[in-house]
C-alpha cells in the first residue's frame, strides 16, 4: 500500500470522528434543562433582539437535523457564534488566546520529551541507586496534580525567591516565554514522570534483544549501541506515548492557565462555564477536542515512519 | 476426553487460588512490600475520613476569626486557614469526598465499563464493532473535558463531576477488559463450558468474569488514581465541590490565596495529602496490574 | 608446535544463584588451527552456545569464567576494552541462529552491512556498499543493490542468514564462530546457506568453530568434531564419526535415523546425566 492512498483512508476515519464529535457537541445544548433558548440567555432572560440573535445563531426555527447541518456549516466558514457575556465574536476570542495556550502545550512538551527520556534512559542504563533514584522521583511526580505542582512552584519559585512572575502571560515575546516557564513546568511534571518510566522499560527491554547481542559481537562502540540500537528502537514506544501526552496537555492546560492566570483557551473555558457563556463553552470544547483527535491521529501515522516493520497501515 | 478436563482445570485454576490461602495473604502476596505500606496507609486515611467526627479534633466549619491563619501549634496541629478554621480536621473532613467522590467515579465506570466489554467479547461481530466504535468516540475526548461539559450543562457540583468523570473512565476500563474477555473467550475451557450446554450469560458470569477478574480491579484501581487527581483539579479550579464544604482540591485553592500572603502551611497540608493518596493508590494499581499480568 | 589460532584450556563457566552455584561448562578444552574447522556438536543445554559466547566473552556478568582462551596467543579474559572490541569487530565473526531476531529490525540491511566498516574502520560508505554489493553477489544474494534499501523484515530468513553470513565476511575475521546458523531456517534454505558458508569459508582460508546438535552436518563440513555433554567435551578428534569411543558419541551415532531401513520405532537415548558422571568417576 503506498502513501497517498493510506493517508486519504487515515484522513477519512479522522473526518468521521470529528463529524461525531461535533455532532455530541452540538446535541450538548440539547441535554441542557429546560429549552435550549432559555440555557442559553440564562437567567439573565433576554432582550427581544438577543432572543432573535440567539434563535439565528442557533438556527431554532429549523429541524433538529438541519439545525446541525447549519451549525456546521457555520463552523467550517469559521463561525463560532457570538458570546452574550463578551459580546464579541467567539471566533475572535478563541484566536487572541490560542496562542498562549498553544506555547504552553508546546513548551511543556519539550520538556516532556527532554526530561522524561533523558531521565528513564539514565534509569535504564545506570541502574542501582540512579535507577532507584529516578524510579521513585517519578513515581512521586507521577502522583502529584499540576495544580499541587504550580502552587507549590508559586510559594517556592515566584513568592518565595522572586526568580518568576506570579500571575499572568507577559507583554509578548521573550516576557511572555519567560512568564511560561513555570505553568509549563506544572503541565509537564506527571507527564515527564510517565515518560521516563516507560522510556525505562523500553530502553530495558531493547538493550536485553537478540540484536544488541549482534552489536555487541561486532565490536561496536557501547556509545554507538545505545544511540543506534537501543534508543532507536525504544523510540517506537517513546513517541507514542509522547504523542498521546501531548494529546493530554491540551486537556491539561485548562488546570494551569488557571493557576497562573494566563489568558489561553483554558481559563477562558473556566470562566465561560462559570458566567454560562455557553457559545464559548462550545466553541472552546470543540477546539480541545479537535486539537486532541487531531494530535492522536498525528501521532498514529508518525509512528508507521519510524517503524518500518509496520508499513503503512499493515501491522505485521 | 478433553475437553472436561480442560475446563475443570480452568475452573480449578481460579478456585484453587481462593481455596488454597486467605484472602489477606493472597493480597499481600499480590502487593509486595512496597504495596503493603502503601495499603496501610490508605487504609488509615480512609478510616479517619470514615470516621471523621469521632477523629477530627475540631468542628471542620467552625471559624476561629480571631486565630486565623495562625501557624502549626499544639492546639491546632497543622494551623489554621484564612478563616481560622482547623487544618488537620479539615483534611479529614476533605478526605471524605477526595476518596469517595473517585471511588464512585470507579464504580460506576468499571460496572458499565466491564458489563460492556464482557458483552461485546460474548457476542462478537457487530455488537462488538458497536462497543469498540463507542469506544473510540469516548477515546477522543479528554477525561476532564467530559466533567467540564457536564458542569457546564448542569452547573458545577460534586453529583455532576462525578457523573461526567464516569463516563470518562468507562472506555479504560471497557478497553482493557474487552482484550482480556477476548482472550479468555479463545480458551478451551470456554468452549468445553459451551458445549456442556452452558449459556452465553452463564459462561460470561461463571468462567470469564472471575478469570478476568483480577485485570478488571487492576485497571480499577489504577484509574482511581487519576480520577483522585482530576476530581481535585475540577474542584480546585471551583467547578466541582463547592464551599464551605471541606475538600483536598478546595484547599488548595484557598490555601493558594493564604500562600501569596506568605501562609502556606493550608496549601501544604493539603496538597502532600492528595500526593500521598494517589501514590498509594498507584503503587497497589501497578502492583496489582503486573500481578494480574503474570498470572495469565 | 606453534600456538594454534585458538585455544580453550579448561575454561569454566560458574552461575552464582541465590541457592548456590552451578557450573555450566566444566573444563572445557579444544583448539582451532588457521584455516581449520572444528564441529561442535551436543543436544540443547550441553554447554555448546556458552562456549561460543565464552570466546567472544559475552556471557552474562553473573557468569564467573576461569581457565585460558587465547586467542592467537593474546588472552581474551584479559583484555582491556578497547582491545575487546578490537577483537570482536575484526578476529571473530559471529553468525547466530535466529537471524530475525539478530538483525536490528529499523535500519536497512545496507547500514547492518556497513555499520561496522563505516564507523569503526573509517571506509567511505560509498566504498563500504560497494563491498557490501560484491559481497552479496558472492553469497548467492541476488539484486544486491535492491537489498541494502530493504528492511530485514522485507527478506526471507535464508536470505536474512546470507545477509548476516556476508555481514561477517566484511569484516574480514580470521574465526568464524556459527552458532546453529541453520537450526531456524526451513529444510531448502538450511542446505544452501551452509555450503555457502562452507564455500566462501573455504575460498577464504578462515577458521571455523560450527555449533549445530546434527552430528552428520557436522561431520561433512568439519575437519575435526567435538562432542559436548553436561558442560564437558567427551570426545574430540577427527575419528569421532567414523569411529566414535565415547559411549555418549555411540549412542548418538546410533540414533540416526537411516535412509536405508525401515525401523518402527526410533530409539531413545539411554546415556543420562548419571551414567556420565559414574563414567567421569570410573575415569579418574
Amino acid at each position: 500500500m503506498s502513501l497517498a492512498p493510506y493517508l486519504l483512508r487515515r484522513l477519512g476515519g479522522l473526518l468521521l470522528v470529528l463529524l461525531v464529535t461535533s455532532f455530541i457537541v452540538f446535541g450538548l445544548l440539547y441535554l441542557a434543562p429546560g429549552s435550549p433558548l432559555a440555557f442559553i440567555l440564562g437567567p439573565r432572560g433576554g432582550t427581544p433582539e438577543q432572543i432573535a440573535a440567539v434563535t439565528e445563531q442557533y438556527h431554532l426555527d429549523d429541524p433538529f437535523l438541519l439545525r446541525y447541518v447549519a451549525w456546521l456549516g457555520d463552523l467550517l466558514r469559521g463561525d463560532l457564534g457570538y458570546s452574550i457575556v463578551y459580546r464579541q465574536d467567539v471566533s475572535a476570542l478563541i484566536s487572541s488566546r490560542v496562542g498562549t495556550t498553544l506555547a504552553l502545550v508546546s513548551m511543556a512538551a519539550i520538556i516532556i520529551a527532554l526530561v522524561g527520556i533523558a531521565a528513564g534512559t539514565f534509569a535504564a542504563l545506570r541502574g542501582g541507586w540512579g535507577d532507584q533514584l529516578t524510579s521513585t522521583l517519578a513515581a512521586v511526580g507521577l502522583s502529584t496534580p499540576s495544580f499541587v505542582v504550580g502552587v507549590a512552584l508559586i510559594s517556592v519559585f515566584a513568592v518565595g525567591l522572586g526568580w518568576f512572575p506570579t500571575f499572568g502571560s507577559g507583554t509578548g515575546g521573550v516576557d511572555t516565554l519567560y512568564h511560561l516557564v513555570l505553568p509549563a513546568v506544572a503541565l509537564s511534571v506527571a507527564s515527564a514522570a510517565y515518560l521516563a518510566r516507560i522510556t525505562r522499560a523500553a530502553v530495558l527491554e531493547e538493550g536485553g534483544r537478540e540484536h544488541v547481542q549482534t552489536a555487541t559481537a561486532r565490536g561496536l562502540a557501547p556509545g554507538h549501541i545505545v544511540r543506534h540500537h537501543v534508543l532507536r528502537n525504544s523510540l517506537i514506544p517513546i513517541v507514542t506515548v509522547l504523542g498521546l501526552t501531548i494529546a493530554t496537555l491540551i486537556a491539561g492546560a485548562v488546570v494551569v492557565e488557571n493557576v497562573f492566570a494566563l489568558d489561553g483557551l483554558g481559563s477562558l473555558l473556566v470562566r465561560a462555564i462559570l458566567q454560562r457563556d455557553f457559545a464559548v463553552v462550545q466553541a472552546v470544547i470543540l477546539v480541545l477536542v479537535v486539537a486532541f483527535v487531531v494530535v492522536n491521529a498525528i501521532v498514529d501515522v508518525l509512528y508507521t515512519f519510524i517503524d518500518p516493520r509496520i508499513t503503512l497501515g499493515s501491522r505485521q | 476426553m478433553t475437553t472436561p478436563s480442560t475446563m475443570s482445570l480452568a475452573v480449578a485454576r481460579v478456585r484453587d487460588r481462593r481455596r488454597a490461602t486467605g484472602f489477606a495473604r493472597r493480597t499481600a502476596d499480590r502487593l509486595g512490600v512496597v504495596g503493603c505500606i502503601a495499603a496501610t496507609i490508605l487504609l488509615v486515611i480512609a478510616l479517619a475520613a470514615a470516621f471523621a467526627p469521632l477523629v477530627a479534633p475540631y468542628d471542620p466549619d467552625y471559624p476561629d476569626l480571631l486565630a486565623s491563619l495562625s501557624g502549626p501549634s499544639p492546639a491546632h496541629l497543622l494551623g489554621t486557614d484564612a478563616l481560622g478554621r482547623d487544618i488537620l480536621s479539615r483534611l479529614i473532613w476533605g478526605s471524605r469526598i477526595t476518596l469517595a467522590g473517585p471511588g464512585l467515579v470507579i464504580v460506576i465506570a468499571t460496572v458499565v465499563g466491564t458489563l460492556l466489554a464482557l458483552l461485546a467479547a460474548w457476542r462478537g461481530g457487530r455488537t462488538d464493532t458497536a462497543v469498540a466504535w463507542v469506544l473510540d468516540i469516548l477515546f477522543a475526548v479528554p477525561g476532564i473535558v467530559f466533567a467540564l461539559i457536564a458542569v457546564a450543562i448542569w452547573g458545577p457540583s460534586l453529583a455532576t463531576v462525578v457523573g461526567g468523570l464516569a463516563i470518562a473512565y468507562v472506555p479504560y476500563v471497557a478497553r482493557v477488559v474487552r482484550g482480556a474477555s477476548l482472550r479468555e473467550r479463545r480458551m478451551p475451557y470456554v468452549s468445553a463450558a459451551w458445549l456442556q450446554g452452558q449459556s452465553g450469560t452463564g459462561i460470561t458470569f461463571t468462567q470469564i468474569l472471575p478469570n478476568v477478574q483480577p485485570i478488571v480491579v487492576a485497571q480499577a484501581v489504577s484509574s482511581l488514581g487519576f480520577a483522585v487527581i482530576e476530581l481535585a483539579a475540577v474542584s480546585f479550579l471551583g467547578l466541582g465541590v463547592q464551599p464551605p464544604t471541606a475538600d483536598l482540591g478546595l484547599m488548595v485553592k484557598s490555601g493558594f490565596d493564604s500562600v501569596l500572603r506568605g501562609h502556606p502551611a493550608e496549601a501544604i497540608a493539603a496538597g502532600t495529602l492528595i500526593v500521598l493518596i494517589v501514590w498509594c493508590v498507584t503503587v497497589i494499581g501497578d502492583r496489582l496490574t503486573s500481578s494480574a499480568r503474570s498470572m495469565r | 608446535m606453534t600456538e594454534p589460532l585458538l585455544r580453550l584450556d579448561d575454561v569454566r563457566a560458574t552461575l552464582r544463584l541465590r541457592g548456590g552455584e552451578q557450573t555450566l561448562l566444566d573444563g572445557v578444552s579444544l583448539t582451532i588451527g588457521e584455516g581449520e574447522s572444528l564441529g561442535l556438536v551436543g543436544e540443547s543445554g550441553s554447554g555448546k552456545s556458552l562456549t561460543t559466547r565464552a570466546i567472544t566473552r559475552m556471557l552474562d556478568p553473573a557468569f564467573r569464567v576461569t581457565g585460558e582462551i587465547a586467542f592467537d596467543g593474546a588472552s581474551v579474559l584479559s583484555m582491556n576494552p578497547a582491545a575487546l572490541r578490537r577483537y570482536r569487530s575484526r578476529d571473530v565473526g559471529m553468525i547466530f541462529q535466529d537471524p530475525r531476531a539478530h538483525v536490528n529490525p529499523v535500519h536497512r540491511v545496507g547500514d547492518f552491512l556497513t555499520e561496522s566498516l563505516v564507523r569503526d574502520r573509517g571506509v567511505d560508505r560509498r566504498e563500504a556498499e560497494r563491498r557490501a554489493v560484491v559481497l552479496l553477489d558472492e553469497v548467492g544474494v541476488r539484486n544486491p543493490e535492491q537489498r541494502l534499501r530493504q528492511y530485514p523484515h522485507e527478506l526471507s530468513g535464508g536470505l536474512l542468514q546470507r545477509v548476516m553470513i556476508a555481514s561477517v565476511l566484511l569484516a574480514e575475521p580470521r574465526l568464524i564462530l556459527a552458532d546453529e546458523p541453520t537450526t531456524a531456517l526451513d529444510v531448502t534454505a538450511q542446505s544452501d546457506v551452509m555450503a555457502i558458508l562452507e564455500e566462501q569459508r573455504r575460498a577464504r582460508g578462515l577458521a571455523l568453530l560450527f555449533i549445530t546438535h546434527d552430528l552428520e552436518l557436522a561431520a561433512a563440513c568439519c575437519d575435526r568434531l567435538a562432542v559436548m555433554y553436561a558442560g564437558q567435551i567427551v570426545e574430540q578428534g577427527e575419528h569421532v564419526y567414523e569411529a566414535p569411543s565415547h559411549p555418549y558419541t555411540i549412542e548418538l551415532l546410533g540414533a540416526r535415523p537411516s535412509i536405508d531401513e525401515r525401523v518402527d520405532r526410533l530409539p531413545v537415548l539411554r546415556y543420562d546425566r548419571a551414567t556420565h558422571e559414574l563414567l567421569k568417576a570410573e575415569a579418574s
